[in-house]
């Protein structure tokens, strides 16, 4: 295994060894504390551009499954059809794996797709200094190559348009109700949620100006990046809410920043953002709390809401916003991932609500 | 919060037995701390008088009485506590509970059951009520039917489908059970199962599947969710308790965990758990089919490894729901973070039993679906390979880790690796290192191939080890990666270095190659949520996956880099390096001879440093104890307590000095290795404690002070051993030189006995020679506890042993102050202890043992450290005996006690409890070696009533059918149990009796009923009346003399245990048992608690 380096920008160092595809990378490098489900984090689009480092020491241990597509087009166990992050970082690379359902192992997948990842790396030392420092631009450079220095840009770039579908595509088609689906970089399990409870999803390009079709909801799904770089969606949406006819939307994640955006309100960075499988929120107003997956790094700012609208969720932890509601209208939407994949189910209900609103 | 509450009950879990240990000390003294921080005033009522929830400041009152539904009721009636917490003292505090809520006795008296209801409890403890439940929710459980007939059996097989295990119902050791793949082998062994039982079990089989654990959390607002989930390392089939398991799960894959989680929430859920429980899951990784297999709705051993695993404090948070707390609204324990956060943890931790299997005549060492185990013990890593080693290490069966255990040899390696036994786990190093593939081991353990790749990797780095002939040959890489996969400098030195002498001088020179180098292992704090919220917790552990290049390494010399490396930084730790901070050695895996009384001990030791403005350090790893509690001490190294770790810790905090007194024998071990070290060990000198460990620099200290002692001799040939028998004359004790509790020791009456014997201990210990020890009868064994300063004796407690000296001082029942000796015999012993404490210039803890016959007085031993009955004596006379100990350690002031502290009016006694009927085939009978696994500590008035109190606390209770059994074995025995009987003809008791005692009793005129031997023909057979339930009392006396008695004895003996119908098989035991029962009635025994004990 050749050795690397992992730099991060503020010029820390941790030296491990190469065991995906030996390629120097540059990306936003982000923490991970879920123990496990690396084949979901690794596909979903959320982390496009980010180096993903994990927490957990262990990694490979159960391989990879086979990359298969369900009828309706869906991957039946990723979240999308490639690894989206740009590089994975771990402590301790599980060469042998042991599982019914792996048809290869991680290293041999990110070889296949074209990753680096890389292994060795006290990932609790460096969750240390970007807790410290916040979230860091970082490379991984190979030690025998030392001229070869990559680069790449995160703040700016607008990753949901590398990473969003470039036509419409249709799902279910012929059910009775109709939802369109804003694709900033969905992740497959809000597809195979929604699909579930028997609509058909309008899957549409994140700029695509979606009021001309006819449909019954909108749900505006996650993606990975700044909020500031999808205007369009933005737009968009204000049409949307605009319109005589109200009809019931939800977001997730990049959704409830989108829609929080339409309704007024601005948008932070977060010194490091929450990637987890256990970030607990409460609904305001109730006593009721749930464990949710998380995936993000921008969170908004309920203060400067319209005054139409309100905070629906906090997070337990820091206080930030986790969702918000239109004190009037079906409008709602959540920064957590109530579709899970990975992570705890406990707030899949909010499906059920969306599509009772239909 | 619910109804305002003002008084609670806490029921404890008494002594500690097979199955239910130290950890309900831990989760009981955690709900009565959550009681304390509510002002609600607590009564705890916990016969172990070991324990940290008895002592003061944790309870508001302590009830040292037996937790039985008679016990519990008086101090109900007399207490009238309006809340009673049943779920944080295991099965014993949830039984007795239990039978009061049906007995309508909580109701009567308005006692509200905090957290989880009765009614919920029963349906998880209740097999049928629990299958029936799950049905409801559509939970799956394991198929199994009762048959009655063949037809019945075979049609059930059919509907079930095979594989087929059958069980036969009510037999012992598993006879007539198995698993059939086919109808034909179905048909055979259930046949031979019907000809044990009327009735046989025909289950699926789900041999070979994974065994999953989750501690699940709830609170009255169903907020739930999983805070660990648990993998055993052994498939289905072995006990949870008797098999290495991992957290988190190394196997599955998170859809799979996610799956097992969202079926353990709806059950807790349909089940309607308020609180804590943990759920069992078989699980089949290929078709993802799973079985519920048990919920238990209570703080266990699983939720107590979980909550150390964690750091999140399951106990605690479990008592504040009770409460009526929900868990958005509790603050994770010494953190600001909501408890209601799932851990996500950054390293694995392995649990792994320890086993005294030995320690047993007749045990089998196979282990399976019940509990021999009797400690256990909790490594943490950053991969497998460095967890499992050190784990192996830990549980100090005097194994190096998965690798070098040179004396550990199978000849049937396929037979261990089929058939588990307590040492499976070498067989698979052995199988490793004889080229079997990781695949055929899994299929003949059904062991995850994963885990034996692991395995493999550790074998692989021991022959890439071999291969080197000085440890410069070995890289700087090597080393960290043999470092990083757990090997100890031990295994290093014996690899490499391949010493023929001192393995500790081919230790250090590893130690010391490695530090010029710089490979130094890392420090981290175990948080519950990886590094995210760090700084929070006091939980350290030691890693060499972890290791932190400085950033500016490039421009630093090499000098510069060494030094920096040699102290490697977690950012959030500051080492104390200062005068103001003490190391306190632990006591590890709780195991026969040791357990919650050095907990006792080491965490009083601690508490008085911390009261003293010390920095209070600990190293432990035994997740049970409460020693390794998030809020005993200022820092908590959950690691092992080895030379090289104990030198790691000190070479990076620098204290004060290290207390290797409190921790029982692993710290007193390695007091002198330190001392070598020049590592500042506190209190009496090592030079010292070496003086009193070794037998002959002690025993010519005796002689030159002009003390007695049994005679003795180390001894290397057998005709030495005659001559020296000729001597002294038989009976011997026979023993190896360094032992712990009686370990290998034994007493032989006859040349036929010493020769059997003798090539079973040479075995134990060829490089040691025998010490053939004069044996003395019917003499009287008394314990001195002290505590001395610079040689002069400041505390002491003296108390005598029912038993007479044959009997391990571990498993005797001791009385406090001590009722039946001599003024003189006092006066001697007191002046002896004086002579020894200032020749060896104690300063802290030690204990004595004396025999005395007539009016001299010898010793026996002597430990310069805290001994078993520290807590025993420190609270029955209300004088904590380390805290001055500890401040003497320390230079701190103390108070000496008044001369009339001594004098008290109260008893204590002190009786062991024994786990025989979890070890089939066990001879339950008392000898020099210690077979205990637990003991309390009851008062009272007089001696009568706290013998009463302390015997039916560990499980006898009174004889209410008056029929008792005796076989009172030699003469002498018969001779002293004569007037017992007398009186219990008198009192109405009918007395059966063995051939030879019955005839003896008839000639002294003692009205009895012969009963025949169970080899005998003829009426009245003992055997079927103990099955008949027709005795309330057996005392069984054993002679130790032909082999026809011998066996008959043993018969009785273990029918008895198997009948669960009470036992003694000592004469003076049976003696002091008796008086008491004749003197008084379960009535007679006042509720009274320890506070109310006062003068």
């Amino acid at each position: 295994m050749r050795k690397v380096t992992l730099i991060l920008d503020d010029g820390t160092q941790f030296h491990g060894e190469s065991f995906g595809y030996d390629k120097p990378v540059a990306g936003e490098v982000v923490f991970n504390t879920a123990m496990m489900g690396y084949p979901e984090s690794l596909t979903d689009p959320s982390y496009a551009g980010q180096l993903m480092a994990l927490t957990y020491p262990l990694v490979g241990n159960y391989g990879v499954p086979a990359f298969s597509l369900e009828e309706n087009g869906i991957p039946t166990f990723m979240e999308s059809s490639r690894i989206w992050a740009e590089a994975i970082i771990v402590s301790d690379y599980s060469t042998e794996f042991s599982h019914w359902n792996a048809k290869e192992s991680l290293a041999d997948w990110l070889k296949r797709e074209q990753v680096p990842g890389i292994t060795g790396i006290d990932t609790r030392e460096l969750t240390k200094v970007l807790r410290e420092h916040g979230v860091m631009m970082g490379k991984i450079v190979f030690d025998d190559e030392p001229e070869n220095i990559p680069y790449a840009n995160y703040s700016g770039v607008n990753f949901v348009d590398k990473v969003s579908c470039k036509e419409i595509i249709r799902y279910n088609e012929g059910a009775e109700k109709k939802v369109v689906l804003v694709d900033c970089g969905v992740k497959a399990n809000i597809l195979r949620c929604l699909l579930k409870r028997g609509v058909e999803v309008i899957r549409v390009p994140w700029n695509y100006d979606f009021n001309e079709l006819e449909f019954d909801g909108l749900f505006l799904a996650n993606g990975p990046g700044d909020p500031d770089t999808c205007e369009d969606a933005v737009v968009n949406i204000r049409k949307f809410l605009a319109n005589p006819v109200v009809r019931p939307c939800m977001g997730i994640c990049m959704g409830n920043q989108l829609l929080s955006k339409a309704a007024g309100a601005t948008i932070y960075k977060l010194k490091y953002g929450h990637r987890s499988h256990n970030q607990p929120v409460r609904m305001i107003g109730t006593n009721k709390c749930f464990i949710t997956s998380q995936n993000h790094g921008y969170a908004v700012d309920d203060e400067t809401l319209s005054a139409d609208w309100e905070p629906l969720f906090v997070n337990m932890n820091d206080n930030s916003n986790e969702g918000i509601r239109h004190k009037v209208n079906p409008w709602f939407s959540a920064q957590f991932h109530p579709e899970a994949a990975s992570g705890p189910v406990d707030t899949e209900f909010l499906f059920d609500d969306f599509v009772k609103l239909l | 919060m619910q109804k305002k509450l003002t008084k609670v009950l806490v029921l404890g879990s008494g002594a500690l037995k097979i199955g239910q240990a130290g950890e309900f000390d831990y989760s009981g003294s955690q709900a009565l701390k959550a009681l304390r921080e509510e002002g609600i005033s607590s009564v705890l009522v916990n016969p172990n008088i070991a324990t940290i929830q008895t002592s003061e400041g944790i309870a508001d009152k302590v009830y040292f009485q037996p937790i039985t539904p008679h016990f519990i009721t008086e101090i109900i009636k007399k207490e009238r506590p309006d809340g009673i917490m049943l779920a944080w003292g295991g099965q014993t505090g949830l039984n007795v509970g239990t039978a009061l809520y049906q007995n309508g006795v909580l109701a009567e008296y308005g006692v509200q059951v905090l957290g989880t209801s009765v009614e919920a409890i029963m349906n998880t403890e209740d097999r049928d009520l629990f299958v029936k439940e799950l049905n409801k929710a559509d939970l799956k459980t394991p198929v199994s039917e009762a048959c009655e007939t063949m037809e019945a059996a075979v049609a059930a097989a059919r509907r079930i489908g095979y594989p087929i295990m059958i069980r036969s119902a009510y037999a012992l050791g598993g006879l007539g059970s198995g698993v059939c793949p086919t109808e034909e082998k179905f048909k055979e062994i259930a046949e031979s199962a019907f000809t044990f039982a009327p009735q046989v079990l025909v289950e699926e089989s789900l041999k070979g599947w994974k065994e999953i654990e989750f501690e699940v959390i709830r609170d009255a607002n169903d907020h739930c969710f999983t805070v660990a989930s648990m993998e055993n390392f052994d498939p289905l089939g072995i006990h949870t308790g008797e098999s290495i398991v991992v957290a988190p799960t190394c196997s599955l894959t998170k859809e799979q965990v996610t799956m097992l989680q969202e079926i353990g929430v709806k059950c807790v859920r349909h089940l309607n758990i308020v609180g804590e429980c943990n759920i069992q899951f078989a699980f089949n990784a290929q078709t993802n089919d799973y079985r519920i297999i048990e919920i238990n709705a209570r703080l266990s051993r699983s939720s107590a490894l979980a909550s150390k695993a964690t750091g999140y404090p399951l106990a605690f948070v479990a008592a504040k729901i009770a409460l009526g707390y929900t868990l958005d609204q509790i603050g994770e324990m010494g953190t600001p973070n909501s408890a209601y956060v799932a851990p996500s943890i950054d390293y694995m931790i392995c649990k792994i039993p320890r086993w005294d299997l030995t320690k047993f005549a007749g045990v089998s060492r196979l282990i399976g679906s019940s509990m021999k185990s009797v400690g256990e013990i909790m490594s943490i890593g950053r991969s497998f390979e460095e967890m499992i080693q050190k784990g192996l290490r830990m549980i100090g069966q005097g194994m190096h880790g998965f690798v070098g255990n040179d004396h550990t040899k199978f000849d049937n390696l396929e037979e261990e690796l089929q058939n588990p036994t307590d040492l499976r786990i070498f067989a698979i190093a052995q199988a490793l290192e004889e080229g079997y593939t990781p695949e055929r081991i899994e299929e003949l353990t059904k062991i995850d191939v994963w885990f034996l790749n692991r395995m493999k990797h550790i074998v692989d780095l021991k022959h890439e080890l071999q291969a080197f002939n000085s440890l410069d040959e070995i890289s700087d890489e090597k080393m960290r990666e043999v470092k990083a996969a757990g090997f100890s400098d031990f295994q290093i030195a014996r690899f490499v270095l391949k010493p023929e002498g001192s393995m500790e001088k081919a230790n250090l020179e590893v130690r010391k190659n490695r530090k010029t180098r710089g490979i130094l292992p890392t420090v981290r704090r175990i948080e519950t949520v990886g590094g995210e919220h760090p700084e929070l917790t006091n939980y350290l552990y030691f890693t060499y996956l972890g290791q932190v290049e400085p950033t500016n390494a490039d421009t630093l010399t090499t000098e510069e880099w060494k030094k920096t490396c040699l102290n490697p930084q977690d950012h959030s730790i500051e080492w104390y390096h200062n005068e103001k901070s003490v190391i306190v050695l632990g006591s590890g895996a709780y195991r026969i001879g040791s357990s919650v009384e050095f907990d006792w001990c080491s965490v009083n030791a601690i508490n008085t440093a911390r009261k003293l403005g010390y920095k209070s350090i600990m190293i432990n790893y035994d997740p049970e104890t409460v020693s390794t509690d998030y809020d005993m001490c200022d820092r908590l190294y959950f690691d092992e307590l080895s030379l090289e770790r104990v030198l790691d810790v000190i070479d990076l905090e620098q204290p004060k000095g290290v207390i290797v007194s409190v921790g029982g024998q692993i710290p007193n071990n390695l007091a002198m290795k330190l001392h070598r070290q020049g590592v500042p060990v506190l209190g009496t000198s090592p030079i010292n404690i070496d003086r009193a460990e070794n037998r002959d620099k002690f025993s010519a200290m005796l002689d030159k002070l002009g003390i007695d002692q049994p005679a003795w001799r180390a001894l290397t040939s057998m005709d030495d051993i005659k001559e020296f028998i000729d001597q002294v004359g038989y009976p011997v004790l026979v023993r190896p030189s360094y032992v712990l509790s009686g370990a290998a020791m034994n007493v032989c009456y006859d040349d036929e006995q010493l020769e059997r014997f003798l090539n079973m201990a040479t075995e134990v210990s060829k490089d040691f020679p025998v010490v053939v020890s004069q044996f003395m009868q019917d003499t009287k064994e008394i314990e001195f506890d002290a505590v001395a300063d610079k040689g002069e004796v400041v505390e002491y407690a003296i108390s005598e042993h029912v038993e007479y000296a044959g009997v391990h001082s571990g498993d005797a029942t001791m009385v406090f102050p001590a009722q039946n000796i001599y003024f003189s015999t006092v006066r001697q012993i007191k002046k002896i202890a004086r002579r020894i404490a200032a020749e060896l210039n104690i300063s802290g803890p030690f204990n004595i043992q004396f025999l005395a016959k007539n009016r001299e007085v010898k010793v026996i031993e002597c430990n310069l450290r805290a001994s078993r009955s520290f807590p025993f004596v420190s609270k029955i006379l209300k004088r904590n005996f380390i805290e001055t100990a500890t401040k003497i350690m320390l230079d701190a002031p103390y108070a000496r006690p008044e001369k009339r502290g001594f004098d008290i009016d109260r008893i204590g006694v002190k009786a062991s409890q024994f786990s025989f009927n979890r070890l089939n085939n066990a001879d339950p009978v008392l000898g020099v070696d210690m077979s205990s696994t637990g003991e309390v500590g009851c008062l009272g008035d007089d001696m009568n009533e706290a013998m009463l109190n302390a015997l039916i606390a560990t499980g006898y209770r009174l004889p209410t059918k008056k029929n008792i059994l005796l076989s009172s074995g030699g003469a002498k025995a018969k001779v002293q149990l004569l007037e017992p009987a007398q009186q219990l003809v008198k009192k109405g008791f009918n007395i059966y009796a063995t051939g030879g005692t019955a005839a003896f009793l008839k000639e002294n005129g003692v009205d009895c009923t012969k009963v025949c031997w169970p080899d005998e023909e003829g009426e009245n057979n003992v055997v079927d009346m103990i099955a008949a339930h027709t005795f309330d009392l057996i005392i069984n006396i054993p002679k130790n003399q032909t082999k026809r008695e011998l066996t008959n004895g043993y018969r009785i003996r273990r029918d008895a245990i198997d009948h669960n119908t009470p036992l003694m098989t000592n004469a003076r035991l049976a003696k002091a048992f008796i008086e008491a029962v004749c003197a008084m009635d379960l009535e007679d025994i006042k509720i009274k608690s320890w506070q109310e004990y006062n003068n």
